[in-house]
């Protein structure tokens, strides 16, 4: 079940024209400033906002192409959405919230009821089934708004940076608990997401939006090793690297394996700022932990410094000056001895 | 700046305040010293001040049931846009607000009276004749009531969050759905002030009434009505029965503000 | 000065008031109408008046208790009652006896106006049971009803029904009541030196022969 979606439309000072194509089991992250038309795309796949021109189809359903007059009205797509602000009708227990999709579609009462409360006691929301939202905190709210969104039994997830409305500590644990959910869920999923760290916690690709066009997209590890305009250089300006944590060893999906700081364990996105990268001709010796030769993949100029993409089992940008990357005779397909200290790798458990 | 302490600003605020208080309670403590507290008991539980109390009340709701039924629909129309047609039409729906009473009972007689531009047609095709009947006094009522049910109601769907509409056409909720399960419970506080409004609209309503309705003991003759016939033959028992509309007003509009009236 | 009339002597005092104005240059007359139930109400309350012309004794009495008076009132008019229908009296109605047929949509005056208690005088005289459908509150929404074909008939005074747009059938004598009108100048009003001048002047040949032109008769 893929989502195909060609969405064109004008919305105040919005010229959105975009397409992309999402697969079952995929999360796609939309990502870009303020006012590119993340939230827009996603309202336009719900049937929230009419498009102009183009298409959205889901496996072998169109929901939307007006070029034919057709548009399937929002309760008849089954595209689940959670808001950036929860959006929990405030008149309904987070029960009766979780239940509106199921009485929606025909279900008794007492079988939406029961079904609700399993959803939420999943969500370790059990104890407070019975209250209204304005007594839920943030992150028990978005908590509340993701199981309302999944009890309706979507056939598409849409989450609108689910984690903007929630305070710093709760982000933690909630885009944990969120992740995991997610992955339940086999349908095409898409998440906009306003922070670097969200995007790369969930996504398997990502779309970068600027003025409403898609000016580039690919898996995390394309993005980060050729940002193609400003805004995708100052999002990805530091090495996002994820990967599992056990015995205070990080280990990549490629193979690699970094020695970190700290009593981080299990799943992490790991920040490294290309400043803490130090490049040498020789092997360096002295107190790094973490010291190993990799081949140069692209050497570019970014404003007065130099960026030197490095491929092998630790795919990272460093960032060195002009000066250095002719001292050190730095090119492409030439190798060069990389260092890293324990202590400059910082982790987030997601 | 010290919260606790009271500016000028405060003190002249205070006395504004005092005298808006006496502008509205004098005249009722004017009505309660002018009563005769003796007869007041044998006054009540006469016939004329039964039948007028409860031609009243049943009248009232009626019209204010009415309003909700004819003014409901309206108010979402109202409220679901704008443009030249809308702001017509909420010209006109308001218009009972402004007009002089008996204006509005000499236009209804034009329109529903027996020779009126529906009410010929009504005479002739069903036999019914709204002047002089009760059903015309629910008619006047709600002529003058319905537009502040409307009004307020519209402010209120106004005000509605869409967003929560968005939200429940995405868990798969139709129009009506959502309109029943999600806007009306939210803009509910806005429907119950405008019920409330609207009662005592109808209740006190006077002008229209006597003009189109007329004045007749048990069919006709409302509380209002009565006090003003009382007024002409004998004062005391008109500042019984203004005495006995005042209190009821009062107690019901107290019973009621918090559940039915946004008090906070 | 201020001059308070029953509403059923509108036109008349209209006149009498410019005449009276003409007769003293530089005095303004103030004219306040109203059913005269309420004007008594007015002046026990302490309204201030300097003349009160009532429709009937009955209200006037009760301006004389409270103390209002000046000087004790005097009759200047007195009018006849009349049936009135719609213009042409398209029902074919002829007389009080009329007035209880089943095919008829009769409303007189409420008890408490004088017009109404002089109404159900002349039936209870005629020995004519009527159906009211509506105690009107005044002689004007009685006429305007009548009119506007709401209601078959009603009665009403003798000067009422010049109006163009009605129709008005005398009673006959032997059920007629004669409405008396009285007059009587006030105390605390604002002009109390002129009060007397006025009902002079209403009382007065020149006086009667205005009030004649509007269809009452002398005292």
């Amino acid at each position: 079940m893929t989502l195909n979606a060609k969405l064109v439309l004008r919305r105040g000072a919005l010229d959105l024209d975009v397409e992309f194509e999402v697969g079952a089991g995929e999360t796609l992250a939309l990502v870009g400033p303020n006012g590119a038309g993340k939230s827009t795309c996603l309202h336009a796949i719900a049937g929230l906002v009419p498009l102009s021109a183009g298409q959205v189809r889901l496996a072998g359903d169109v929901f939307d192409e007006p070029s034919r007059g057709v548009r399937v009205p929002a309760e008849a797509r089954g595209a689940g959405v959670v808001f950036q602000e929860h959006r929990l009708f405030p008149h309904l227990t987070a029960l009766d919230n979780t239940a509106y999709g199921l009485r929606c579609r025909g279900a008794a009462r007492s079988a939406a009821r029961a079904s609700a409360r399993a959803w939420l006691e999943r969500f370790g929301l059990g104890a407070v089934a019975e209250a209204l939202p304005r007594a839920l905190s943030g992150g028990q709210a978005q908590r509340v708004a993701l199981a309302r969104a999944l009890a309706a039994g979507p056939r598409l997830l849409l989450l609108d940076e689910p984690l903007a409305a929630v305070d710093a500590t709760a982000r933690l644990e909630l885009r944990r608990e969120l992740r995991a959910h997610m992955a339940s869920f086999a349908g095409p999923r898409i998440l906009v997401a306003h922070d670097a760290l969200d995007a790369f916690a969930f996504a398997d690709r990502i779309a970068v939006l600027e003025h409403g066009r898609i000016v580039q997209s690919g898996t995390v590890a394309e993005i980060c090793s050729r940002p193609r305009s400003r805004y995708v250089a100052d999002l990805v300006g530091t090495n996002l690297l994820r990967g599992v944590v056990e015995g205070g060893v990080l280990r990549l999906p490629g193979g690699g394996a970094l020695v970190v700081a700290g009593s981080a364990s299990g799943d992490v996105v790991a920040t490294v700022h290309p400043r803490a990268i130090a490049l040498f001709r020789q092997r360096p010796d002295g107190s790094p932990r973490n010291v190993w030769s990799a081949p140069i993949t692209f050497v570019e100029a970014a404003g007065d410094r130099m960026r030197v993409q490095l491929g092998g089992a630790v795919p990272l940008v460093a960032e060195v000056t002009p000066a250095a990357v002719a001292e050190l005779g730095l090119a492409r397909g030439g190798d060069v001895w990389v260092a890293i200290k324990a202590t400059e790798i910082a982790l987030d458990p997601i | 700046m010290n919260p606790t302490r009271r500016g000028p600003a405060d003190a002249a605020l205070l006395l504004l305040v005092s005298a808006v208080v006496a502008l509205f309670a004098l005249p009722l403590v004017g009505l309660a010293l002018r009563a005769p507290w003796g007869e007041l008991a044998a006054r009540l539980q006469s016939e004329t001040v039964r039948e007028a109390l409860w031609l009243s009340a049943w009248c009232a709701t009626a019209a204010t049931a009415c309003s909700l039924v004819l003014g409901l629909p309206v108010a979402v129309w109202l409220a679901a846009g704008a443009g030249p047609v809308r702001s017509a039409v909420r010209v006109l729906v308001t218009l009972p607000m402004v007009l002089p009473p008996v204006v509005g009972g000499i236009a209804l007689l034009v329109a529903f009276g027996r020779n009126g531009i529906v009410g010929a047609w009504l005479l002739q095709w069903f036999g019914i004749a709204l002047p002089f009947t009760s059903a015309g006094v629910v008619l006047a009522a709600t002529w003058v009531a319905m537009p502040f049910f409307v009004l307020t109601a519209e402010a209120g769907l106004r005000s509605f969050d869409r967003r929560f509409a968005d939200a429940a056409s995405t868990l798969g909720a139709g129009r009506w759905r959502t309109f029943r399960t999600v806007t009306l419970p939210l803009v509910l506080p806005s429907l119950r002030a405008g019920l409330v409004v609207a009662w005592a609209r109808a209740l006190g309503e006077f002008g229209a009434t006597i003009t189109f309705a007329g004045n007749l003991a048990g069919h006709t003759r409302t509380m209002p009505l009565a006090v003003y016939v009382a007024l002409e033959s004998e004062p005391e028992a008109a500042i019984v029965l203004s005495l006995l509309l005042v209190a009821l007003s009062a107690a019901l509009l107290f019973a009621l503000r918090d559940r039915w009236w946004p008090a906070r | 000065m201020v001059v308070f009339a029953a509403s059923s002597l509108t036109a008349a005092f209209e006149a009498l008031a410019t005449g009276f104005e003409q007769r003293h240059p530089g005095v303004d007359v103030e004219l306040h109408f109203a059913g005269t139930p309420q004007l008594v109400l007015q002046l026990r309350e302490g309204a201030p008046a300097d003349v009160f012309a009532a429709a009937d004794t009955v209200h006037m009495q009760k301006v004389v208790a409270a103390g209002r008076t000046a000087a004790a009132p005097a009759t200047f008019a007195r009018n006849g009652l009349a049936i009135v229908v719609a213009a042409g009296n398209p029902k074919g109605v002829a007389s009080l006896a009329d007035l209880a047929r089943g095919d008829l949509r009769v409303a007189l005056c409420g008890p408490e106006v004088p017009a109404g208690r002089y109404a159900r005088q002349a039936l209870a005289q005629a020995g004519v049971t009527v159906r009211s459908l509506s105690d009107e509150p005044n002689v004007k929404a009685l006429l305007g009803k009548v009119r506007l074909g709401e209601l078959d008939a009603g009665i009403v005074y003798r000067t009422d029904t010049r109006d163009p747009g009605v129709t008005g059938i005398d009673l006959a004598a032997a059920h007629d009541v004669v409405a008396e009108y009285p007059i009587a100048a006030l105390t605390n009003g604002p002009a109390a030196d002129l009060a007397g001048a006025f009902v002079g002047y209403v009382c007065s040949a020149d006086g009667a022969r205005v009030l004649a032109g509007f269809g009452f008769r002398g005292p």
